[in-house]
């Protein structure tokens, strides 16, 4: 049992971990390419807690794209166990798949991934259009998405007509509308400067003391280093795993 | 439940984002709904206005009336079996309606005699020929439809006693007195005077089909004194109900046979007609013009729909990633499906709904230039038009829509 009990640097708030939101074990991913098998997973087991900032860190070819999928229940493993806040989500198809990453995943990434000709408004609300929610439930709600990460007076902005560090405040707040049980960010500074690169660390930071779960997938150890605990792959297993020191 | 009606919404407002965004692209793909739509509505139109316009000049000659002729309306091969039957006469028509009313039930109302001639009319100066001169009786009256604009038809007594009297189509009265009231003018006929008592309303014509607007009636036996007395005779009966002309048929050639005093075994010395026959006549006029229509219309379609394939393979191509980052935020198959078929059956009703302007436009010019040619705009079409758009959009969508629906959100994310 692994758990990020470390002391807090300098200030740092640490959250006593919660239940577990995600379990995976002897998770394997095999991928075929033409006549050769890849093996970008051999053999992963992992356990997330409510309340973790966890950092998946990785070279290129270490399967931490594979992980970071697979934790978004964007591709399903090839053998193993993977159960989601109780669920088993190794065997779902497509459509259930959806129907977790809608309620229970709130995706950041590193291109922001944007709808080009929606608003900032509009953009928060999809993933509420999917979930069912009535048109002024949703217009509240993502009204109040974009207030919390400080785009109150952005909302009818076009991504064109915001600048980089804003587009990825609207793709926070779009990730967070849902209340999902984790953040999952995929290289969340990778296309900003340094400078809104901290920003945007520093919104994550509040986010984690606000009490989201939040996993950021990077390869950058300044990023790494801003998580409470830190989940290293090479060659599709796990190198190490502990809290940052 | 809900859930759908708003993702019907997103889609809507995302197809209409998309085609607003690409405006040359849509129109041009559009082009082919157009064309085909403009077709398939004029074709439509066109049998449209046939149909009315026939219908117009039926119920003008009345169709409920039976010719009683020599020669029947369809091509004989044994002409000589017809060349020799008797001619009619006026006592015939007299006799007939006697049979007809002493019959309990008849099917039958009245019979007329009536004799026609082409010939020309003069007033003064001024002369009209190709006129359809119509000798009757005051019972016409009661087997056609005609209105009379001003004066009235002639009565039982000028019809007796052959008083030299008429009444004009209007565009006789209008070129023999152009610019004032024809009543109570005289015109000439063979050097005959007529007092005109009547002017009929103006009735339009129909596919050269004689019309009242050229005709001129007169009594029977005025008209003889102008053409001479052999003027062959026809009768015209008209039946009770117009639908039971064939059986009002059958009666007609019974009380006919009587008439003429045949014998049983005998074959008919005369022919019943009915307009029946000119539908038919017109029938593979109405067929050519559909099946012209249905293959242009099939063409042009199926070049359309083609070119809404293709671009909804280009969209789908085109937003790849957009794709994969709606399913990453929860979009169903479903979803992306009914997303990109929205958007295809979208084009398609713009290229309808343009299609339907062009040929709305086409039917106001035509009307306008040349009215003699029927032309009916009608909701039917509109309906046709916009179910047709919509299958296409359907059918040429659904392979991209599908393909879309199925992507792999990882391989779609990942997609540049």
């Amino acid at each position: 049992m692994i758990s990020p009990v470390a002391p807090a640097v300098g200030s740092r708030v640490v959250r006593p971990p919660g239940e577990l939101v995600i379990e995976i074990e002897g998770v394997t991913k095999l991928y075929k390419m033409g006549a050769e098998i890849i093996h970008a997973l051999r053999g992963i087991s992992l356990q997330i807690r409510r309340n973790e900032y966890l950092a998946v860190m990785g070279p290129s070819g270490s399967g931490k794209s594979t992980l970071m999928n697979m934790l978004g229940c964007l591709d399903t493993p090839t053998a193993g166990r993977y159960d989601f806040t109780g669920k088993n989500v190794a065997h779902m198809i497509d459509d259930e798949l959806a129907e977790i990453r809608n309620r229970e995943i709130g995706f950041v990434f590193q291109t922001f991934n944007l709808l080009p000709r929606s608003d900032a408004l509009h953009n928060v609300e999809l993933p509420l259009i999917y979930a069912g929610v009535p048109p002024h439930v949703r217009h509240e709600r993502a009204m109040q998405a974009l207030a919390n990460v400080g785009l109150g007076d952005r909302v009818h902005h076009r991504p064109n007509e915001l600048s980089g560090g804003q587009r990825q405040r609207v793709a926070i707040a779009r990730a967070l509308v849902n209340h999902p049980s984790i953040l999952l960010a995929d290289e969340p500074t990778g296309n900003l400067d340094s400078k809104t690169g901290v920003e945007i660390m520093a919104l994550f930071e509040q986010l984690y003391e606000e009490g989201h779960t939040i996993i950021v997938v990077t390869h950058e150890e300044d990023i790494a280093r801003h998580a409470r605990r830190v989940v290293r792959l090479r060659d599709g297993l796990i190198e190490s795993d502990g809290p940052v020191d | 439940m809900t859930r759908i009606v708003y993702e019907f919404t997103e889609s809507l407002r995302i197809a209409f984002a998309q085609i607003r965004a690409n405006k040359l692209r849509s129109v041009l793909t559009a082009l082919g709904v157009i064309i085909g739509i403009v077709a398939v509505t004029l074709m439509g139109t066109a049998i449209n206005g046939i149909d009315i316009g026939f219908q117009n000049s039926l119920a003008m000659l009345g169709e409920d009336v039976l010719y009683v002729q020599k020669w029947p309306w369809h091509n004989v091969d044994d002409w000589w079996n017809y060349q020799n039957r008797p001619p009619f006469r006026v006592e015939m028509a007299d006799a007939l309606n006697r049979i007809i009313d002493t019959t309990p039930n008849s099917l039958l109302a009245v019979a007329v005699p009536v004799a026609g001639r082409g010939g020309s009319v003069k007033a003064g100066e001024n002369s009209v020929s190709g006129v359809s001169i119509i000798g009757t009786t005051a019972d016409y009256s009661r087997i056609v439809t005609a209105e009379v604009a001003t004066g009235r038809l002639f009565n039982e007594i000028e019809s007796t006693a052959g008083r030299p009297v008429c009444v004009l189509g209007s565009s006789v009265a209008d070129s023999l007195f152009p610019g004032r009231p024809a009543l109570d003018q005289t015109v000439q006929i063979r050097g005959q005077n007529l007092l005109v008592i009547g002017v009929l309303a103006k009735q339009g014509d129909f596919l050269g089909i004689q019309s009242f607007d050229n005709q001129m009636l007169l009594p029977l036996n005025a008209l003889r004194k102008s053409f001479g007395s052999r003027i062959g005779i026809e009768l015209r009966v008209k039946a009770k109900d117009k639908t039971k002309l064939a059986a009002a048929t059958e009666e007609l050639i019974g009380a006919m046979r009587r008439v003429r005093g045949q014998l049983p075994g005998e074959r008919d010395n005369f022919s019943v007609n009915q307009q029946e026959v000119f539908k038919a006549q017109l029938d593979p006029i109405k067929s050519v013009i559909a099946i012209a229509g249905l293959f242009i219309t099939g063409l042009a379609l199926f070049v359309g729909a083609i070119g809404i394939m293709n671009i909804t393979f280009v969209s789908v191509k085109e937003r790849t990633k957009e794709i994969g980052t709606r399913k990453a935020l929860g979009a169903r198959r479903r979803t992306i499906l009914l997303q990109f078929l929205i958007e295809a059956v979208s084009i398609c009703l713009i290229g309808g709904a343009a299609g339907l302007a062009i040929t709305y436009a086409t039917c106001l010019a035509i009307q306008h230039a040349m009215p003699a040619l029927p032309v009916e705009f009608s909701v039917a079409l509109i309906l046709i038009s916009m179910v047709v758009s919509i299958a296409t959009g359907i059918v040429s969508g659904f392979a991209p829509a599908w393909g879309a629906s199925r992507l792999d959100p990882v391989v779609a994310l990942r997609y540049e």
